[in-house]
């Protein structure tokens, strides 16, 4: 039954079921979790195998030498543990540790109960401020987008994200009311929003199509209803397509 | 099986906690000293277990401090509460970085209560160490009377005036707050300073209604154990709180 | 004709409901988690079944709304794991079996036993009560993340059903806390004569590391729940931010931040998975040892690893924040402590595949279970530290893949410890009841563990490959109807979904033959001898398995429990008696150990 439905992708991974893998940290991060999955499977396997011909071999003997038995096998499933965790440790740092470059694209992604709002910060490259007390879905301005200030004047807010392919991307998260969890799989990124704070996540995009954006963090009864879709693109279909958006002093 | 054996009969209500060394039958002076030598389990060592004179104190004791050991984790996660929302500010509308604690001034009447609280503190110990005079206890086990009940008595009214004193000195200092116009709603720090010293007064509350327990219970219970074992361990439930106080008080008085 | 020490006999009803009897206790608070395991498995086929056939209309109620989803998500996390997976094996067992296994006739206060008793049980009733209420029961996950939770205008359910579940936890907090003092307190000074530390079972060693957990953790839950109380009634913001919008409602000036709640809510939650499995793993290990007729391999290690488990376990609770908005250095630090856990985790695996080492065991039911239990623990603990290096967990938090893990490693080897122990101890249980000495049928129990075992993979393994394949927890529909990229990507575990959902009803109605059972046997069993597993602890001594036993009436009859030697002491066969109690004084018998 699981069989009949393996994934179209072609991919290594589609043993494990991963749906395609489109940016840039991507290979890395699927290699170590595939890494990780065969080895905790062969592990399960191993240990299996020990358990059934321990149980299945008649003759009875003592275990006694607590050094070969316990620490030995300890000490190499440890080493291999360390392995595995430094190896996550590096991908991580290199993901996480470090800010984006200052020339990466800015856009900001707020999540409200239950919709995302993409917002591209114009020529500019600063976004208007906002204030909750203006937030006003009927009036178009979901965000609550203060027009008075000068920086808002160039803003684009779109309800589905474009992204350009192998550009950098800096996203601020944010969230206006409860926890949010983007997560958007094709591009293996996953991080919550949360409301009072600004949080920051980097990445680049390699293949253009289009994915899926969920929220993966519980935020109430449209919690499953609150997706989105990511458009990777070419750069010059990118800058088409924000051209056409309306900016939100053409509103 | 049970068809071969033939129950016992057994007064039901006869009490006898054999891990108490408490058979029913008559019991051995409750002092601490070893009398030595008559066999019946005196001169018993640890290896063997956990019975002997005093062990219903120890456990009762040891109840207490892991109840306590629980209530100081409790506290911990509070005042983690406080110390990260003294740091949290948030980010206003001009992208700027506002931190608005405004402390809570507090209230001199609070060094007074602490005070209040130091002494009933020495009070309760001074009503716990009646509990064990060597001297007095003899006497109870000879039939003379209630020596230690009468001799603590005093010290545990004390100690409940004192208690009730630092309450309504509480009392006081969140009337006078309010006056000032700063209630549990108004803002960062005043949610503290209500709810830090409001959670600590339910405890002294609590506090108060188990002396007055121990005071019933003086006067109620004929087993010196068991009038020991009700004011000891409301003197380490005291000490705990009013140690606990202190650093309250510091914390709020000094840390805001 | 009144039977000595069987308070449970007595025909006054109101003495044997509020009876301080540490045994009947123990039986109540198994009633108990019987009774919560069988609504949360209810509600987990609710939730299976609406996850495949969204248009199924629930009887009585009719269709299930998202909301509806996520109330019963809620209520089936919260009460599996606090009024099952909290209360069987630690309060209900516990008390069931510490005592005797101590040697000791009560508990050390059992009065406040009782009180822990009664205040769960209103916990319970009062966590039950909630989806009756306007709006319903509360949805925000067992998790209860604000401010989703601490907002009423959040959602349905966050009113009324929010305030319950909030009361219901913080009465499980204190009868928690209030019942480890107790078990603590009974196991460091209730010790008969002999019983050193280093004699203790491997039960009674998690019995005490799960009771120490629960005295750290529960009380930080409790403050917890307080702060969050306050936010909802009493106008603070602790866990609520300065501007937060919700549904229209402005929240100003609280300077909260959720992620506090976070914090505090993970430094319990934690620890309070280990409460969930300790025990579990001690009685696995003293099974294993004692039907395979030795000692559990390296006992000392296993001993040390216990109590290693609870102290790392109280240093890992940032490894559930690591996309939460932590601090990446904190995740690095929070996920090395975290794969520090799986040494001991590892040592005791090893030890426990080193004592069935060709030791040609019974495979007897409880051992069918303990075998089990190594199994799921492998199988469920492997994932842990997968989920605890953060780049990966990046990709699979709050998916599937996590719901797989937790359910192998904590709701499958935690239940089959239970099962384990029930299986063991049936004797036990039914010499509290008055009916000394029944067992379960074997039989029927070899059939019960076979189905549940496969079941249970057959439930749990496919679930890692939704979760690979994307599908997050607490979806409550899969698909939206609209062709969108999300929906492509869900559709795909489809059939993995329908495939777990069969395999759920299987899971689920293997446990009649479990409660078949144990009926049978109550009714019309037939008692079995008096030490029917031959064990070696004290809960087997005489005095405490036959409920006929006369009491002694004065100190001079008492026959005191003595202990002389650790547990799992067993000859070669030649021999005539082949275990040797910890009881058994005879030295001839007792050739020098190891
Ligand atoms: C002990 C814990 C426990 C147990 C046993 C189970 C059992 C099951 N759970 Fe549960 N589950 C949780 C704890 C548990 N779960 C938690 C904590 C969550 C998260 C909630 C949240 O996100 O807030 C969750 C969430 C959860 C989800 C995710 C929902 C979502 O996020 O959308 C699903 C979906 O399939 C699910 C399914 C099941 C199924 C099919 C079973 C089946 O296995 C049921 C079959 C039942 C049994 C096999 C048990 C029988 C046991 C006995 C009869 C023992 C009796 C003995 C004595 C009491 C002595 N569970
Ligand atoms: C009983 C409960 C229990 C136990 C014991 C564990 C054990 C572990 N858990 Fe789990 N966990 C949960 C219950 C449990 N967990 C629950 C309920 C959640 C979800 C909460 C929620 O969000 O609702 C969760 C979630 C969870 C997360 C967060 C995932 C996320 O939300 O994104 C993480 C991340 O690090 C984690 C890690 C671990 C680790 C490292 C262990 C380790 O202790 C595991 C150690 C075991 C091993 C390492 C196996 C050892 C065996 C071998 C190595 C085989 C030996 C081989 C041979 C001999 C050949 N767990
Ligand atoms: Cu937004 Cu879930
Ligand atoms: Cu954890």
């Amino acid at each position: 039954m699981i069989l009949a439905s393996a994934p179209t992708a072609t991919s290594p991974s589609a043993f494990w079921y991963l749906p395609i893998d489109a940016a840039a940290h991507g290979p890395a991060l699927d290699h170590h979790l595939l890494l990780n999955l065969w080895i905790a499977l062969a592990l399960l396997t191993l240990a299996h195998l020990i358990l059934f011909t321990g149980l299945i071999l008649r003759l009875r003997s003592e275990p006694t030498h607590i050094g070969r038995i316990e620490y030995l096998p300890l000490a190499i499933i440890t080493t291999l543990f360390i392995a595995l965790a430094v190896r996550a440790e590096s991908l991580w740092a290199a993901n996480r540790y470090t800010g984006p470059s200052r020339t990466a694209l800015q856009i900001e992604v707020t999540g409200v109960q239950f919709a995302w709002y993409f917002r591209y910060p114009g020529p500019d490259a600063t976004f208007g401020v906002t204030r909750p007390q203006l937030v006003s879905a009927a009036e178009a301005n979901p965000l609550g987008i203060d027009p008075a200030d000068p920086h808002s004047i160039d803003d684009r807010v779109t309800s589905k994200l474009v992204l350009p392919a192998n550009r950098e991307i800096d996203l601020t998260l944010r969230s206006q009311d409860v926890i949010h969890g983007l997560s958007i799989p094709e591009l293996r990124l996953k991080q919550n929003a949360i409301p009072g704070q600004t949080v920051h996540l980097h990445f680049t995009a390699t293949t253009p199509g289009t994915y899926a954006l969920l929220c993966t963090q519980l935020c109430g009864l449209g919690h499953f209803r609150m997706n989105a879709t990511v458009q990777v693109v070419p750069w010059g279909d990118y800058i088409g397509w924000l051209a056409s958006q309306p900016t939100e002093a053409h509103q | 099986m049970p068809a071969t054996v033939t129950p016992n009969r057994v007064e039901p209500d006869r009490r006898h906690h054999l891990e108490d060394h408490d058979n029913g039958s008559g019991r051995r002076p409750p002092t601490d000293k070893r009398t030595g030598g008559g066999g019946d389990n005196d001169n018993w060592d640890r290896s063997r277990g956990n019975y002997g004179p005093r062990e219903r104190l120890r456990r009762a004791r040891m109840g207490v401090f892991f109840a306590i050991a629980s209530d100081l984790m409790f506290f911990v996660a509070i005042v983690s509460t406080f110390f990260v929302n003294q740091s949290t500010g948030h980010i206003n509308v001009y992208n700027q970085y506002v931190n608005d604690w405004t402390p809570t001034a507090v209230p001199r009447i609070l060094w007074f209560n602490t005070l209040v609280l130091l002494i009933s503190s020495l009070t309760m110990e001074m009503a716990r160490r009646q509990m064990f005079r060597e001297h007095d206890a003899m006497d109870e086990w000879l039939g003379l009377g209630k020596p230690i009940t009468r001799r603590t008595i005093p010290w545990l009214i004390a100690t409940i005036i004192l208690g009730l004193a630092f309450l309504a000195g509480q009392w006081t200092a969140w009337r006078q707050l309010a006056a000032q116009h700063v209630f549990f709603r108004t803002n960062q720090s005043s949610h503290f300073f209500y709810l830090i010293t409001g959670v600590h007064a339910v405890h002294l509350f609590l506090g108060i209604a188990i002396l007055i327990a121990a005071f019933t219970g003086l006067y109620l219970s004929r087993q010196l154990e068991t009038r020991q074992i009700i004011v000891d361990s409301a003197s380490w439930y005291w000490h705990a709180m009013g140690l606990l106080w202190i650093f309250l008080f510091a914390l709020l008085a000094f840390c805001q | 004709m009144t039977l000595p020490n069987q308070q449970v006999l007595s025909p006054k009803l109101y003495t044997r409901l509020f009876t301080t009897d540490h045994r009947i206790i123990g039986l109540q608070y198994l009633a108990l988690a019987l009774f919560s395991v069988t609504i949360g498995t209810l509600l987990s086929l609710v939730m299976r079944i609406h996850l495949v056939w969204p248009t199924w209309p629930l009887p009585l109620h009719g269709l299930i709304l998202p909301e509806d989803y996520l109330a019963v998500v809620t209520l089936h996390g919260t009460i599996m794991l606090f009024f099952v997976l909290t209360t069987a094996p630690q309060a209900g067992f516990g008390n069931l079996i510490l005592p005797s296994q101590l040697g000791a006739r009560h508990m050390a206060f059992p009065v406040l036993n009782a009180l822990s008793f009664w205040t769960t049980a209103a916990a319970l009733i009062t966590l039950l009560s909630s989806p009756l209420v306007p709006n319903g029961a509360a949805i925000s996950g067992w998790t209860a993340y604000p401010p989703l939770s601490a907002v009423a205008a959040a959602g349905p359910g966050q009113g009324l059903g929010m305030d319950l579940w909030l009361v219901s936890i913080s009465l499980f907090a204190l009868a928690s806390t209030a019942s480890s003092i107790n078990i603590l307190t009974t196991i460091i000074r209730n010790r008969c004569p002999g019983l050193t530390w280093d004699r203790l079972p491997l039960t009674v060693w998690g019995w005490f590391t799960a009771a120490l957990l629960s005295l750290i953790a529960f009380s930080v839950l409790l403050a917890a729940l307080l702060l969050l109380f306050c936010d909802r009634h009493c106008g603070t913001g602790f866990f609520v931010p300065t501007g937060d919008l919700v549904n229209g409602v402005l929240h100003r000036g609280a300077n909260g931040s959720p992620l506090l709640w976070l914090h505090l809510f993970w430094f319990f939650g934690h620890p309070e998975v280990y409460i969930a499995i300790l025990p579990g793993m001690g009685l696995t290990s003293m099974l294993l040892a004692n039907f395979s007729r030795r000692r559990p391999f390296a006992y000392r290690t296993m001993i040390y690893t216990t109590l290693l488990i609870g102290l790392l376990g109280l240093l890992v609770w940032g490894h559930h924040m690591f996309v939460s908005g932590l601090n990446p250095f904190a995740s690095s630090a929070f996920s090395v402590s975290s794969i520090a856990i799986a040494i001991p985790a590892t040592a005791k695996v090893l030890s426990w595949l080193a004592t069935i080492w060709r030791a040609k065991p019974q495979y007897t039911t409880a051992m069918l279970f303990s075998l089990g239990f190594v199994s799921l623990f492998i199988a469920g603990g492997l994932t842990g530290p997968i989920l605890a290096q953060p780049i990966l967990d990046q990709y699979l938090n709050n998916t599937l893949f996590v719901v797989a893990h937790f359910h192998l490693i904590m709701a499958m080897a935690g239940v089959f410890g239970l099962f384990a122990a029930t299986y063991y101890w049936f004797p036990q249980i039914s010499a509290a009841l008055g009916k000394p000495n029944l067992i379960l049928s074997e039989s029927l129990g070899r059939w019960h563990f076979w189905i549940t075992i496969l079941a249970a993979y057959a439930v749990f393994l496919p679930m890692h490959l939704s979760g690979l394949a994307g599908e997050p927890r607490h979806y409550a529909q899969l698909t939206t109807g609209s062709l969108t990229p999300t929906t492509a990507l869900l559709a795909r575990t489809i059939p993995a979904n329908l495939h777990t959902t069969y395999s759920a009803f299987v899971l689920a109605a293997a446990q009649l033959l479990f409660f078949y059972n144990l009926v049978r046997t109550l009714l019309r069993g037939t008692p079995a001898p008096e030490n029917p597993w031959q064990s070696t602890t004290l809960e087997w001594h005489p005095q405490f398995t036959n409920p006929f036993f006369p009491l002694p009436a004065s100190d001079e009859e008492t026959e005191k429990i003595i202990v002389y030697r650790d547990p799992c002491h067993y000859h070669a066969p030649p021999s005539g008696t082949i275990f040797i109690p910890q009881w058994m004084p005879d030295a001839s018998i007792d050739p020098k150990p190891e």
